[in-house]
């Protein structure tokens, strides 16, 4: 059996006295794309936060092609977060630079790039992401939510990472261009053959990205299966998610 | 029964608890000003921004407080026939006191408040993670390049402002105290030392680090939106002035003695 390109083994987090993960266990295939949903205060950002360094879990190992990623020096960390691409929920574009700046970013002061060979890959990677090379020179604050998005997956895809997390990446847009980011999003997660991690409320965007669905609940992984068989999972709190119903064992936080 | 040392001793444990992580933060800060990457771009930039663009305000507030210490220093000298001082006390006060510290208060209130909400901003719409999975150590990136600027270019904005400053004392004992200018600059080379400027200058160094350190500090543990912002912005000015009038005394009395 091969190697998952990502494993969480028995994440916890305790955050102001709540234990927020109680044990997620996950693993992702190369070139799989799993979406965690979840209700609002689950668990799913901190599982992210957990896996990408940004918070250290208090118990639990974060797997990346075999290596506990939890336990590395800073410097060897680091080196190892190259092999990640993040598209965060706000778009999280930096408001001091343009936008082919913040493209390039990984490349200029991360890789070493010059800046002459690092704008040019960013203009071919705003192409990929159907994003008008005209808009290389603005700042991110004029451009429209869309196009901050296909920006910020841009950002995400331009030094081919091998694993990409995608947090709530239709949020805030309007159906028709929440369609076209998850297009995006398949195109390019297909075209690099990477893994893909997804976090969303979304079902259709569920549905569009996701080869596997995993459900987080009580701090736990409750239901993981095929994204075609979301409709009849046989779990009462997946089937209560995808209706969108108050009643059921979910407790909405109001 | 309700202990009445219990918040006492409550906010003891939190005032060193705050101690502790802003001296990490300054540990981890201070690292990375002198371990590779550098980006000599940044600290350019942070040097025109925190350096070049105060010197309007820096040299306003140099040439009124001249001015103005010139014509109090001659109210009091007239008390008891020591006018002819106006020029030696002038240059004292602003090169070892009122330069380095006015521009510390000055530059507290621009650019600690400004590193403060910047980086707030940055940290509330998730830049700085962002940076930190982008390989990128925001350390390295944001706040070494300020630290460094903010203290390296602190002591020549305060030479500057030294100069401005006895120029706003010369403009004033000249046109309306009746001063001969040739004297008046003459008195005020003669008794000057390099000591007092050389104070100054280690002053402005430290009030420097400070302005950077704090406003940094408080930005990058912002939270909580715009709210978590404004407070950052705030801690960032206040802190920065307290600290800097405290260590302000710690320095002169160290030297006096």
């Amino acid at each position: 059996m091969s190697t998952p390109k990502l494993q969480l083994k028995g994440i916890k987090k305790k955050l102001r006295g709540r234990q927020v993960l109680d044990g997620v266990d996950l693993s992702v295939d190369k070139g799989q794309s799993l979406v965690i949903i979840g209700g609002s205060g689950s668990g799913k950002s901190v599982t992210l936060k957990c896996v990408l360094g940004l918070m250290k879990p208090d118990a639990g190992q974060v797997l990346v092609d075999g290596a506990d990623v939890t336990r590395m020096p800073e410097p060897v960390r680091a080196r190892n977060m190259r092999k990640f691409g993040m598209l965060f929920q706000g778009g999280a574009l930096f408001d001091s630079l343009s936008i082919w700046e913040n493209i390039a970013f990984r490349l200029i002061y991360a890789d070493g790039v010059s800046r002459k060979d690092a704008r040019e890959r960013a203009i071919e990677t705003m192409r990929k992401v159907r994003l008008a090379p005209e808009f290389a020179e603005v700042r991110p604050i004029e451009l429209s939510g869309g196009m901050q998005k296909r920006a910020s997956l841009a950002r995400a895809i331009i030094a081919k990472p091998d694993i990409i997390f995608f947090d709530e990446p239709t949020t805030g847009l309007d159906p028709i261009t929440a369609d076209a980011i998850n297009d995006l999003i398949v195109e390019q997660t297909k075209e690099l053959g990477c893994a893909a991690v997804s976090i969303t409320h979304d079902m259709p965007s569920a549905r569009k990205i996701a080869d596997e669905v995993a459900m987080l609940y009580g701090g736990k992984i409750v239901w993981r299966g095929s994204a075609s068989s979301i409709d009849h999972s046989g779990n009462e709190m997946v089937d209560q998610f995808v209706a969108g119903r108050a009643e059921g064992p979910i407790q909405a936080v109001v | 029964m309700i202990n009445p040392f219990a918040p006492i001793g409550r906010a003891v444990l939190a005032i060193l608890a705050e101690i502790g992580r802003f001296s990490g933060f300054i540990s981890r800060a201070v690292t990375a000003c002198f371990t590779p990457p550098v980006f000599a771009g940044q600290f350019g930039r942070q040097c025109l921004q925190i350096g070049y663009f105060s010197l309007p305000v820096i040299g306003l507030t140099a040439v009124f407080i001249g001015a103005a210490l010139a014509l109090n220093i001659y109210v009091g000298g007239s008390r008891f026939n020591a006018e002819q001082f106006v020029p030696n006390i002038v240059v004292l006060g602003i090169t070892r006191e009122l330069g380095p510290v006015l521009a510390g208060l000055m530059l507290a209130g621009r650019v600690s408040a400004g590193i403060a909400a910047e980086i707030g901003t940055m940290r509330v719409t998730e830049q700085i993670d962002a940076m930190t999975t982008l390989s990128t150590d925001p350390f390295k990136f944001l706040i070494a390049p300020r630290l460094l600027a903010a203290t390296l270019t602190l002591p020549v904005l305060v030479l500057v402002a030294d100069i401005i400053g006895v120029m706003g004392g010369y403009a004033v004992a000249t046109s309306t105290l009746d001063f001969n200018g040739a004297t008046y600059l003459r008195n005020t080379f003669q008794f000057m030392e390099a000591e007092d400027v050389i104070l100054g200058l280690i002053k402005a160094a430290v009030f420097g680090f400070i302005i950077a350190a704090v406003g940094a500090y408080q930005g990058f543990n912002s939270k909580g939106g715009a709210l978590g912002v404004g407070r950052a912005t705030t801690n960032a000015v206040v802190g920065s002035i307290v600290l800097i009038l405290a260590v302000n005394y710690l320095i002169t009395a160290f030297f006096v003695e």
